[in-house]
């Protein structure tokens, strides 16, 4: 096997594995505020591309101001979201939650179909498509892009959850929502947070990947369970270890489909998430954990 | 009791109401589109297809002074709907022939009652199994993918090429494409060297096109339709990959130079229907004029561009009116009268059914593009 192409490979993997961690971060922020798996997140990455779309194409806006429009946009949407599905239920049993949370992608998968229609389509590269050579492997500018906001978002993840009161706060209601409202956090908002950065991040990685794989009413649906996987590799934990597990996703992917064979791509990756899940269901790098009660 | 005599009116109206129409002489035309659902990218343009021609030709009187009257029921592309659908055609609204289903399995479906009560049935989708092994009053409008693959193999032999990549989709289209690219390659002395697949919504094929530039081919086959060859397409340019890329006819539209960018599309050859490169073909083309108003007319009235698809409707409704003229307007007589068309011009090509074929399109139904500068140039 040459080294190029071994490298291409890798290379390949990072790229989409990045865009995975990416929506993976964006279940674990939620799950670990209300313990439940936010299966609407994938929808979001789908919103992200397709505002971007609206804002450039209808409003005419140039890409530098629709994408942060669009992400205010997709968080407004999370935020209604929270506080139209998620809020009024009487018994947020996890179960009722997680149906709910699937409900509401088919709502917003539907609504964008209506308003946008089924077609696919494609964004501008943010800087040029000219491929950029790394000792016989290619990358895209694009590729760059994705990578470093990747890496720009989870440090700023890293700063809000460990560096800021509201952070702080989120993360206590994570470990016992009970005892944080007790101690005067209101942990109803800390959900409605939650709901807001995650689909601000979730629109931020559809809007970064459409100018590389294109964008249409139902992208979310597969972006949705890759980035699934990547949380449970991780663990479901917020920080680096849903990074590393979108990675090897990722490059698990991509050395599967150059080494063994392209039709067991996505074999592969829920191969991995079953496995974890037998195995390790704290995740590859979590410490087991007592129930909590 | 007046309930009762209160429906026993309506009933009889409905009668008067229904002599009278075929008093002055209407001919019922059954249609089954997947308008909705996930295969409404076929059924939409081809109900809408109908309706427009159906239109016109009322407008200008009628086929031998009598009105066409379009009976058009949405199957959402359930093949179990299909089937009640095509029932209610053919015993409640007395229909002398069925147009579509728009999906080979909706087609499979409704072969059989359209067989059982005599009615001809013209399908509207592509796979190979409807008409083959033929039967007596099936036909369909679609040409054959391995038509679509022979085209791609004909062209090769021209250019001196041995050896394939098969780059395939893993749906419906794609593996019925690779089975028959892979037959064909062996009849016709290509080896197939690479045999890789990708998921419809795959989002990234360089680890395939790796291990393909690896192996060196003397050309790829893409085979998959939108979003899917445009990516693949990208990561071609993005590796640098100077192999022959052919696409299949899946892609034939201006969607996909859009998606994939003119500038990564530049060279990619593709067996296209002539409905998307009307305007490059020669004056002399039998089709070019049929195919530029059909276009015009389309977008006239719907704002968008006309497609293949709506085209297999347009095929359809030709056949049909084709066969009413020459034979009569019972459905044996129609069934006849489409056996009988011979160089029918239309939508899809030149249509010449016999009882041993009843799709009727040969290699002339496509022709061998190459994408330049955003645009189709015919390859001689």
């Amino acid at each position: 096997m040459p080294f190029d192409q071994l490298l291409q490979y890798a290379l390949s993997g990072l790229s989409t594995g990045a865009i995975y961690a990416l929506i993976g971060i964006g279940f674990s922020i939620i799950y670990n505020s209300t313990g439940i798996i936010n299966f609407a997140q994938g929808e979001f990455v789908m919103l992200g591309g397709m505002l971007t779309l609206f804002y450039i194409n209808l409003l005419k806006l140039p890409l530098w101001a629709a994408i942060p429009a669009s992400v205010l946009t997709a968080t407004a949407a999370g935020l209604l979201f929270e506080r139209l599905a998620i809020r009024p239920l009487r018994k947020p049993t996890p179960i009722n939650m997680v149906i709910i949370t699937i409900g509401g992608s088919i709502f917003i998968r539907g609504l964008s179909m209506l308003l946008w229609g089924k077609d696919t389509h494609s964004l501008p590269p943010f800087s040029g498509e000219e491929p950029i050579a790394i000792a016989g492997a290619t990358i895209l500018p694009q590729h760059l892009w994705i990578l470093g906001i990747t890496l720009v978002i989870i440090a700023a993840n890293k700063y809000f959850f460990y560096h800021t009161i509201s952070g702080i706060a989120m993360r206590a209601c994570s470990y016992n929502g009970r005892a944080a409202g007790l101690v005067g956090i209101d942990v109803r908002r800390m959900v409605l947070f939650s709901f807001m950065i995650s689909s601000a991040m979730g629109a931020m990685a559809g809007i970064i990947v459409a100018p590389l794989t294109m964008t249409s009413y139902d992208v979310g649906v597969m972006l949705g369970l890759k980035g699934f996987c990547a949380a449970i590799i991780g663990g479901m934990s917020s920080g680096a270890a849903t990074v590393v597990g979108g990675l090897v996703l990722g490059i698990l992917e991509s050395l599967g489909a150059g080494l063994i064979s392209s039709g067991y791509k996505d074999a592969i990756s829920f191969i991995i998430l079953l496995l974890i899940l037998f195995i390790r269901p704290q995740g590859l790098f979590g410490k087991a954990e007592s129930e909590r009660v | 009791m007046k309930k009762i005599s209160a429906v026993f009116i309506v009933v009889c109206l409905g009668l008067m109401f229904a002599s009278v129409s075929f008093a002055a002489g209407t001919i019922k035309i059954g249609a089954l589109f997947a308008v909705t659902g996930p295969a409404s990218f076929l059924g939409e343009p081809e109900k809408k297809t109908l309706e427009m021609l159906i239109k016109e030709a009322n407008d200008k009187g009628g086929i031998n002074g009598m009105k066409l009257e379009a009976v058009i029921y949405d199957t959402t592309g359930d093949a179990t709907k299909a089937v009640q659908l095509a029932t209610k055609l053919i015993k409640d609204d007395k229909v002398s022939v069925i147009i579509g289903p728009s999906t080979t399995g909706e087609s499979m479906a409704v072969i059989p009652v359209a067989e059982k009560e005599k009615i001809p049935l013209i399908s509207c989708a592509a796979g190979i199994k409807i008409t083959d092994p033929v039967k007596h009053w099936v036909f369909k409008t679609p040409a054959n993918d391995h038509v679509a693959a022979e085209k791609i193999l004909n062209y090769m032999t021209k250019q001196k090429q041995k050896t394939i990549a098969l780059l395939t989709v893993t749906d419906g289209f794609g593996s019925s494409g690779r089975e028959q690219i892979k037959v064909l390659a062996r009849q016709k002395g290509f080896s197939v060297v690479a045999d890789e697949v990708y998921g419809p919504k795959d989002t990234d094929m360089t680890a395939q096109l790796t291990k393909i530039r690896g192996i060196k081919p003397d050309a790829i086959i893409c085979w998959g339709t939108n979003p899917g060859p445009a990516v693949i397409t990208k990561n071609v340019k993005q590796l640098g990959i100077k192999i022959p890329l052919y696409m299949s006819h899946g892609v034939a539209s201006k969607k996909y130079i859009e998606l994939a960018g003119a500038d990564a599309a530049e060279g990619v050859m593709l067996p296209a229907g002539k409905l998307a490169v009307y305007d490059a073909l020669p004056k002399s083309d039998p089709q070019a004029k049929l195919l530029k108003d059909y276009d015009q007319a389309y977008k006239k009235t719907f704002g968008v561009e006309a497609s293949t698809f709506g085209g297999y409707a347009y095929d359809a409704f030709l056949l049909v009116t084709g066969a009413i003229k020459k034979a009569g307007t019972s459905p044996e007589q129609i069934r006849t009268g489409i056996e009988q068309s011979h160089k029918l011009v239309s939508v899809s090509g030149l249509f010449t059914m016999s009882p041993k074929d009843h799709n009727g399109l040969d290699l002339s139904a496509f022709e061998m593009v190459k994408i330049v500068k955003g645009d189709w140039s015919i390859l001689k």
